[in-house]
């Protein structure tokens, strides 16, 4: 069958439009707050100053220092573990067809504060300084990090296996996870209930996501994975389209559905466990960020996975900007804040009306 | 002739749903498949566009083999409307241009704008276009699903169930659409269905399955009541009203 005498809407066009503008104006707006959030903090820098460090324009070596040693790295931080948390929650309440849906339904959290715990205790990696609150220090982060990431993926690698079993639905997908962070959870009791006063010290510091603890090269590794996956990501935004009308619908649009959710699920577990691994875990913006996205440009993935990578990494980068100025001189973990923003942020959405 | 199905068979955890099923369609014509709840309706539908794989038997649409076609070749040949549609935060046209998936290659082009308002038109949908379809009542989302099926260029067209859920003003709506879209573009069309008298008065033939077998084949004009009796146990009379039968249900005692 063919249909001839259609032509393309203007009305149409300008809705595509508009949200094209939406995400080039979110772009420019996070350009801003990277800028604004560099000249933040003890030593507060002037956007000049920011703007020529950047540059490499001649700007003072003492901002130089600050910039490209702190401020930098800990900004991009935030940018990528916010556009990397968002857009996997995105995808995850696609595929599992859950608004509760996140990495974190699946366990993954659950799972990565698990190894590093058994990290600390077991293979001895965390240390306290002093007896100075933020003094303590884990002594050993790659085996830490590490030990968080292996149990990352084997939390995503049980939910495959059962899915394998069962048939890749949402409700077992969603149920294993439950069960795996139930577990997980016991675990980490389990472990803090033996640890000693240090011990039980650096595992607790270790669940507070802060986007300050990365280097430049944790920073690159996490970003790059990030980049990836969100490349992945983008390619499916038709077939998470479909999905959402229906694994039938989407049998009938050619859509291999099973195999869709396993991949998604694996690459948005693989992002959320590379960057909780490096900075412990930070909830809620993977959660909250697709909610809000979806609210203002609608549900279809080719525009709301884009606009979520860089809203996400908008959201993270203020709030990390205001954990550190809020209590200034102390320096709280963004974690905390966005918990804190993140429940009531979600109470209003979903008393304003909330829609899938 | 655009489906044939070949002595297709079927069965869920070594029970047998589909035995030895076959019969044929033509371009134009509209074919409704009835029988009780559980007789395997679905399941035959669901083993014409291959989601699900018969254990014996073999499809043919269009000259060719489902199970040698890939899932995307499918469904550049095959357009199906499930019987449960869940509705995203998406506008109409978005959500009748995803029909367009099998046909897109990385980009949204012209053309498949062009096709998608096209079938707005003839499916009189241009006031909903722009509307989000999880504000929508069951009738219009009927109408963007057979939408959505429409511009993925079938020449195969299968419903399940297309008109349960809906009004009698919207089930009237939905048959005349499918009966015109079957004859104007030379369309094939399998259509599951429990109401008799709408299925008798827009199909163009009708097969009865019973027991996961073919019980009866034929156009609605040849329907006898002993058919209907001995599908669904129930006894009824067949009357003519202006050339169309019509199934009543016989007074007990």
């Amino acid at each position: 069958m063919h249909f001839a005498q259609g032509e393309i809407p203007r009305q149409y066009t300008r809705y595509i439009g508009r949200k094209s503008a939406f995400i080039g104006a979110s772009f420019l707006f996070l350009a801003g707050a990277i800028l604004v959030s560099i000249s933040q903090g003890a030593a507060g820098i002037p956007l000049e100053g920011v703007v020529r460090s950047l540059l490499g324009a001649g700007a003072e070596r003492r901002y130089d220092v600050i910039i490209w040693n702190i401020r930098l790295p800990q900004a991009l931080s935030a940018v990528a573990a916010g556009a990397g948390l968002a857009v996997s929650g995105a995808v995850m309440q696609s595929i599992l067809r859950n608004p509760l849906g996140s990495p974190f339904t699946l366990g993954i959290s659950q799972a990565a504060a698990f190894g590093a715990a058994l990290a600390v205790m077991i293979l001895d990696a965390g240390v306290m300084a002093s007896t100075q609150v933020g003094a303590v220090t884990i002594s050993e982060p790659i085996l830490t990090t590490a030990t968080a990431f292996v149990f990352c993926l084997a939390a995503a690698a049980v939910i495959i296996a059962v899915s394998r079993l069962r048939g890749a639905s949402p409700e077992t997908m969603i149920l294993t996870g439950v069960a795996l962070g139930a577990l997980f959870t016991a675990g980490t009791m389990f472990l803090q209930f033996f640890a000693d006063d240090v011990q039980l010290a650096a595992m607790v510091f270790w669940t507070f996501g802060d986007v300050g603890r990365a280097n430049w090269f944790e920073l690159a590794l996490f970003s790059g994975v990030t980049a990836l996956a969100t490349v992945y990501f983008f390619a499916n935004g038709w077939n998470y389209n479909a999905i959402d009308a229906g694994d039938e619908t989407a049998q009938g649009l050619g859509v291999r559905v099973e195999r869709i959710r396993l991949l998604g699920m694996l690459v948005a577990s693989l992002v959320t466990a590379v960057i909780v691994a490096f900075l412990g875990i930070i909830g809620f913006v993977g959660l909250v960020c697709p909610h809000m996205v979806r609210r203002l440009i609608g549900g279809d993935h080719r525009f709301l996975l884009p606009a979520t990578v860089i809203v996400g990494g908008l959201l993270l980068l203020i709030s990390d900007t205001v954990a550190r100025l809020i209590l200034a001189p102390h320096l709280l973990p963004v974690s905390i804040l966005t918990a804190f923003m993140g429940a009531p942020a979600f109470l209003y959405l979903l008393i304003r009306g909330y829609r899938r | 002739m655009i489906l044939q199905v070949n002595g297709v068979s079927f069965g869920y955890n070594g029970r047998r749903v589909l035995d030895d099923v076959r019969f044929s369609v033509n371009p134009g014509e509209l074919m409704v498949i009835l029988g009780p709840n559980g007789v395997g309706k679905t399941t035959l539908l669901r083993c014409i566009n291959a989601i699900l794989k018969p254990a014996e038997g073999a499809v043919w649409v269009d000259g060719h083999e489902v199970l040698g076609l890939t899932p995307q070749q499918i469904a550049r040949r095959v357009g199906y409307v499930a019987q449960q549609q869940s509705a995203g935060r998406l506008t109409a046209f978005d959500a009748i241009l995803m029909g367009r998936r099998p046909h897109i290659q990385w980009r949204v082009s012209d053309e498949d704008l062009r096709i998608v308002d096209g079938a707005i038109k003839s499916l009189d949908l241009q006031g909903l276009a722009m509307r989000y379809i999880d504000q929508m009542s069951g009738g219009e989302l009927q109408k963007v699903a057979i939408g959505r099926a429409m511009v993925q260029e079938p020449k195969l067209l299968l419903l399940d169930e297309p008109t349960s859920n809906l009004d009698l003003k919207n089930q009237l709506e939905i048959l005349r659409l499918l009966r015109h879209a079957v004859q104007d573009h030379g369309l094939a069309a399998v259509m599951t269905m429990h109401n008799l008298n709408m299925a008798l008065r827009f199909a163009d033939k009708y097969l009865f399955l019973k027991e996961g077998r073919i019980f009866d084949v034929g156009r609605p004009e040849e329907i006898s009541a002993e058919t209907v009796d001995a599908v669904y146990g129930v006894a009824v009379e067949i009357h003519r009203h202006n050339g169309n039968p019509l199934v009543i249900p016989k007074e007990e005692n």
